[in-house]
């Protein structure tokens, strides 16, 4: 069967904020540039994005590169690589300023500089007091965003495929990334996209829980297709739970709530923050404010019938404030909690949210693996940016608005990366005799399979045994359930049969294929979190709890490493954290506390 | 309606940029309330789908209003589902 051949220059998966900031990297420097997306470019999930951008740009009061490192290396549980981290801090400023130059229209201080907000785990002077360092547009940074991003690819001249999906990896015998084969959704067409270099930006997997912020979309497509490729996951077992979702529905209530003064209450209407954090209170990191709403919860100090829940309490700000700062907050409460949190405290959970864990990555974008002995040896003509990678800053955890930051910072670094090497003479390689093959056989066996697995049912199945085996508490025998657990689903996520057999927007097999993607996800997760012995960041286990030789649980000695899991064999090995930052001196290993 | 324009309808309300999107539009494909719109009504749904996410939301919230009598009677439908 001839299956079309696409020829590009570069190929990008992914339109949200990291795949539009390597386009434009790419288009500029006149190579021809595909971007394919499942969705409208401006319906990427980025656009969810709400809270902002940190940069220290020190438009509301002193702040400075060094000190969001050191807030950076804190939050990950000095899992970050250190040189990655002082790339991105060092360069947030210059990346926020071009966006603002694409047009980007940020809120206003009244002397017309970018007005800057507190945000939970920003500090100055090395973890002194709380500092405001998130730039944003309203409630809709993420969107304006990617709008700004959008128009300046258009003026570039990128190609967009829109809606369409890539379904795997196309590498030949010597390791080389050539391209993607992908599927156009309104015909079902298989076409190659053969590339010089190919960019996956494709955003998270949050929807392997069962209860996550994440829109639909995020079905870790771009893991998948790694995973199927031979390439490592990094890092699979740290997964960052907001810690205000509203309960019963997982929508998010932004971080900027509590910037702008909103307060944790227990059933006892107690702030009881004050206990875990004395310092950063309900601004501590994320992960520490999910463990305190945890523990008051299972402790018997939740509300509700359940007491399954505790309450984000702004009644007591200015409804003027909350309006103007704070507009889509009022609505959600309305809408999913049932609440007017101008008069009432709303309903809040922690639910899974972000991915530490990804691509493994060098800061230049480039894909790294083990190669004889070689724990980075480049993936050549392979880069990654955004979500779907793992560079890694946000090591254990990330740090609130640094994942916009890292789009714009590594989709910019993958895309200046891939123009580098390809200036340097990097040609089309020869595609391989059996490109399309794996991808035509899984098509046809989800087409031609009968008494196979439904793939909601699948789904479901997946995301309850994640969120109740690997959730924000993890406990060893529920873990080591998981595991077995888990790869039971993936012989059904294996086995899958659709129904509908039409070619044109035929969405079961989309989801199918999604499915096929997500397990992929679903099984590092589980297998890296069953491995890791320790408690760190966001990956806290019960038999690791905090202890005078093991402070909040973490082990450096034994546990200062990258899990790198492979897909192939389940089998894992690590690699050593990068602890040198680039030009300044390293943060010192201490004991994470707010 | 025919099939491939259903379908592509359904892939851009069950895949939009907002969770609360997602929730609501696939509530309302999926839990039968598009079937029983007539013709006009499903152009008008359609119509509502193109919007941006994050206008259609402040739509289905109230915070925002359209004059379109057609576009509002849709949006009180799904509001209501
Ligand atoms: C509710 C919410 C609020 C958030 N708020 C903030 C915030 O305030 N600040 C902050 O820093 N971070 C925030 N985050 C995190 C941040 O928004 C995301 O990490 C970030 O937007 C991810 O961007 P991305 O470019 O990597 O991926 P996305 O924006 O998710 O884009 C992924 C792209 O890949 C495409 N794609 C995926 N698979 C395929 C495939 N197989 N074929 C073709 N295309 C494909 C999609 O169509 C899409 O275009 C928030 C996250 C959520 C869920």
């Amino acid at each position: 069967m001839s299956i079309p051949v696409l020829k590009f220059d570069a190929v990008i998966v992914g339109a949200g904020g990291a795949g539009l900031r390597s386009a434009i990297q790419l288009s500029e420097a006149g190579l021809k540039t595909a971007v394919l997306s499942k969705v409208f470019p401006t319906r990427s999930h980025t656009v969810a994005a709400q809270g902002g951008v940190a940069a220290s740009l020190g438009n509301s009061e002193e702040d400075h590169w060094t000190w969001h490192m050191y807030d950076t290396v804190k939050g990950s549980d000095w899992l970050g690589d250190q040189d990655a981290i002082e790339f991105m801090c060092k360069k947030a400023n210059e990346v926020v300023v071009e966006l603002e130059h694409y047009g980007m229209p940020f809120d206003r201080t009244d002397d017309g500089k970018i007005y800057q907000r507190p945000f939970g785990g920003h500090m100055s002077n090395f973890g002194e007091k709380p500092v405001r360092r998130s730039c944003a547009a309203a409630d809709r940074t993420g969107h304006a965003m990617l709008h700004a991003m959008y128009q300046r690819n258009v003026k570039a001249n990128t190609q967009f495929f829109v809606e369409w999906m890539a379904l795997d990896l196309i590498r030949d015998e010597e390791g080389h990334v050539l391209g993607v084969t992908a599927m156009e959704m309104e015909t079902g067409q298989i076409v190659i996209f053969h590339a010089r270099a190919t960019i996956f930006a494709t955003g998270g997997a949050g929807r392997i829980y069962y209860s996550s912020t994440n829109a639909f979309i995020n079905t870790g497509d771009g893991l998948g297709m790694a995973a199927r490729a031979g390439i490592p996951l990094e890092d699979m077992e740290f997964w960052q739970f907001h810690p205000t979702g509203v309960a019963g529905a997982g929508v998010l209530i932004t971080e900027g709530v509590r910037g702008e003064g909103g307060i944790l209450r227990n059933s006892s209407k107690e702030r009881f923050m004050e206990r875990y954090a004395p310092n950063a209170k309900d601004l501590a990191s994320r992960d520490v404010v999910s463990r305190a709403m945890t523990t008051e919860i299972k402790e018997g100090r939740g509300c509700g019938a359940n007491k399954d829940y505790v309450l984000l309490d702004i009644t007591h700000l200015d409804p003027a404030t909350i309006m103007k700062r704070l507009p889509g907050i009022h609505e959600i409460g309305l809408q999913f909690a049932g609440v007017d949190c101008l008069k009432e405290p709303l309903p809040v959970v922690p639910t899974c949210h972000y991915q530490m864990g990804g691509i493994p990555t060098h800061y230049s974008g480039r894909v790294v693996m083990p190669q004889g002995g070689d724990m980075n040896a480049v993936v050549p003509g392979f880069y990654a940016g955004g979500e779907c990678a793992c560079a890694s800053v946000h090591g254990a955890n990330r740090l609130g608005t640094n994942s916009l930051l890292d789009l714009l910072v590594f989709g910019k670094s993958a895309g200046d990366s891939a123009v580098e090497d390809l200036k340097a003479g990097r040609a089309h390689r020869d595609l391989p005799k059996d490109v399309a093959d794996k991808t035509l056989a899984r098509i046809s066996a989800l087409d031609n399979r009968k008494g196979g697995a439904n793939v909601h049912e699948t789904r479901l199945a997946m995301q309850r045994t994640m969120q109740d085996h690997a959730g924000v508490f993890r406990f060893s025998d529920l873990l080591k359930e998981g595991v077995s657990k888990i790869l039971e689903v993936e012989k059904a996520a294996r086995n899958l049969e659709i129904k509908d057999k039409s070619m044109a927007w035929n969405t079961a097999r989309t989801e199918a294929l999604e499915m096929e993607n997500l397990i992929e996800v679903a099984k590092a997760t589980m297998i890296s979190a069953e491995a890791r012995k320790e408690s760190r960041g966001a990956h806290v286990r019960d038999d690791a709890p905090d202890s005078p030789e093991f402070p909040n649980g973490r082990n450096d000695a034994v546990w200062l490493k990258h899990t790198l899991f492979s897909p192939a064999d389940n089998s894992i090995c690590y690699k050593p954290v990068n602890m040198q930052p680039l030009s300044v001196e390293p943060v010192e290993l201490k004991t994470r506390s707010y | 309606m025919e099939r491939a324009d259903y379908e592509r309808l359904r892939w851009r309300c069950i895949r939009r940029a907002l969770l609360e999107l997602d929730i609501t539009l696939t509530r309302f494909l999926d839990g039968g309330e598009f079937e029983k719109l007539n013709g006009d009504e499903k152009q008008a749904f359609v119509e509502l789908a193109d919007m941006e996410d994050h206008d259609l939301w402040d739509l289905l919230t109230g915070k925002a209003e359209i004059d379109d009598p057609r576009l509002a009677h849709i949006v009180a439908l799904i509001r209501k589902s």
